[in-house]
């Protein structure tokens, strides 16, 4: 362990903007892309069983 | 030995492989993210200060490892493409429009943090540096791959046209790459080679080898994910879509 | 052989009853390369070092202005799908049509150039240097943008798509063509230019017809 304080570790020997700017886009992006993919999945979820509710409404004998 | 043949080709429909991604994404989650935090506390704590570079060194821990999945990617896509092409499955060319993205942000998050490497250390946010053109324009394949697919509204048509241009481009990318190294060479002027990099101690590497694999696994488990919406975005309409939301 | 030299012949007649489509590249071409000039200003020495860049560079564009006609009228009028069922194999047709669009978009550039470099100071050597490369490239570009053509055909946004597809992959042709006179003026050995050129144009011959006409099948399927 080489960092003395917190202060030292979150100034990077002066390095700060460069080092967390590159991990900070680096998690951003890493962060928002999976919710963004989830978010896909569960919105064609959403969509597929309201279109079943809708279909099985039209069609209430249950065969379909 | 047949029987596990008929058990993987279940995998190859779009039927089988929907639940399976189900099931596999947790556990590459799970592996993302103790090589991930592994990787970090080397990046951040174990590795120690680069003697000419100082702190700022440290960015090389997500830019190597960004670089290495942005190339690794185009060529498992190329993979699922070329498998796709051959052999007619239809979750080949799924998995090759469902890596596109990761790949792009990959190439895109190398450019990002070469460029904030390159800030302190040459003094500039961009120098035209052979790597660094040449991670540029495999981020315009990228993007170019993902246009067209967009553009084309059957998607049997997207899949085998993004598949011939992915091959396309996977020829490609070693020329592209060796001319523009040439060209690098050639107008010295301007040549700084990124890879002098700080006298590489064993556990930087430690370090690089363990956040490449965090974002391989990230990666894999993006991609299942995304593969899964687009399976069933096109299988909407099949009986199979109408059982699997219970 | 003489499905291709046919497919050739029909499309420089075909193409020579709307001389405005090939004009427009060419004028193009000569257009692009005067503007540098009065954006950058008229001192010799800068036009000289970037000469060979904006000449190439502008072939590129030019090139590309032809391409999302290579095959859309034929794909319109069914002429494509007819090619496909012939019994001469696809791929020499469409080994023609791209010779035919470089006979009718890429020669006139090459020809052109010498003439368009003296606006930049070129002397005589340097003018033959790159007329020579770009006699080797230009085929290259044609090939290349066949197979971008080809996969846009019918597709909305085509024209920028196509550009999108094409341009990165035009990289290595445009370094070695721009290198091989900038080499030259700088008075270094250009053999090695020009060989990888060569290299990548017969690379390209051999697997551009190819790949655009698996892409072809896929549009016309």
């Amino acid at each position: 362990m080489h960092w003395n304080s917190v202060g030292e570790f979150f100034a990077m020997g002066g390095y700060a903007l460069y080092v967390w700017g590159s991990f900070g886009a680096c998690l951003v992006l890493m962060v928002a892309e999976p919710l963004l993919a989830k978010r896909r999945l569960n919105e064609v979820r959403k969509n597929l069983i309201r279109e079943r509710l809708a279909d099985e409404l039209d069609h209430p004998s249950g065969t379909s | 030995m047949r029987q596990s043949i008929i058990h993987w080709f279940k995998f190859a429909s779009p039927q089988g492989f929907y639940p399976l991604a189900g099931r596999m994404i947790p556990w590459f989650w799970a592996a993302a993210a103790i090589f991930g935090i592994s990787g970090l506390w080397i990046s951040f704590f174990v590795a120690p200060t680069d003697a000419q570079q100082g702190e700022g060194y440290r960015i090389i821990f997500i830019h190597v490892p960004a670089s290495w999945m942005s190339m690794f990617i185009y060529l498992v896509m190329a993979f699922w493409a070329a498998l796709g092409l051959a052999l007619n499955t239809r979750v080949s060319g799924m998995m090759a429009q469902a890596l596109a993205p990761t790949g792009a942000l990959m190439a895109a998050l190398s450019l990002w943090t070469g460029a904030f490497w390159g800030k302190p250390m040459w003094g500039a946010w961009w120098v035209w540096d052979a790597r660094l053109t040449s991670e540029l324009i495999l981020f315009f394949l990228y993007l170019g791959f993902m246009a067209l697919q967009a553009a084309i509204d059957d998607p049997r048509r997207a899949d085998k046209a993004g598949a011939i241009l992915a091959l396309v481009g996977v020829v490609n990318i070693p020329i592209i790459y060796f001319s523009v190294k040439w060209w690098n060479t050639l107008h010295q002027g301007s040549t700084i080679n990124l890879n002098k990099a700080p006298s590489m101690a064993q556990t930087m590497l430690w370090g690089m080898l363990l956040m490449a694999l965090a974002f391989w696994m990230y990666s894999i488990a993006v991609a299942l994910t995304r593969v899964r919406a687009i399976i069933l975005e096109r299988e909407r309409h099949t009986e199979w879509v109408k059982h699997a939301l219970e | 052989m003489n499905a291709l030299l046919a497919t050739v012949r029909r499309d420089i007649l075909l193409a020579l009853r709307r001389k405005s489509e090939v004009l427009t590249a060419v004028f193009f071409f000569v257009i692009v390369t005067s503007l540098f000039p009065l954006g950058i200003g008229p001192e010799p020495a800068l036009l000289k070092k970037i000469a060979p860049g904006i000449l190439w560079v502008a072939a590129l564009l030019a090139t590309l202005l032809g391409l999302p006609r290579l095959f859309a009228a034929d794909h319109v009028d069914g002429t494509l799908e007819q090619m496909a069922l012939s019994p001469s194999p696809l791929g020499l047709l469409v080994a023609g049509k791209i010779l035919a669009h470089w006979l009718l978009c890429g020669l006139p550039l090459v020809l052109l150039a010498p003439v368009l470099g003296l606006q930049f100071d070129l002397d005589a050597s340097a003018l033959g240097i790159l007329t020579l490369a770009l006699l080797l490239g230009t085929p290259l570009l044609s090939l290349i943008g066949a197979i971008g053509a080809a996969l846009t055909l019918g597709v909305r946004g085509g024209g920028v798509l196509l550009a999108l597809l094409v341009l990165p992959l035009y990289i290595p042709a445009l370094i070695f063509g721009a290198g091989a006179v900038e080499a030259h003026i700088a008075g270094l050995d250009i053999g090695g230019h020009l060989s990888l050129l060569a290299a990548m144009l017969v690379l390209a011959a051999f697997f551009a017809p190819w790949a655009t006409t698996a892409a072809l099948r896929v549009a016309l399927e």
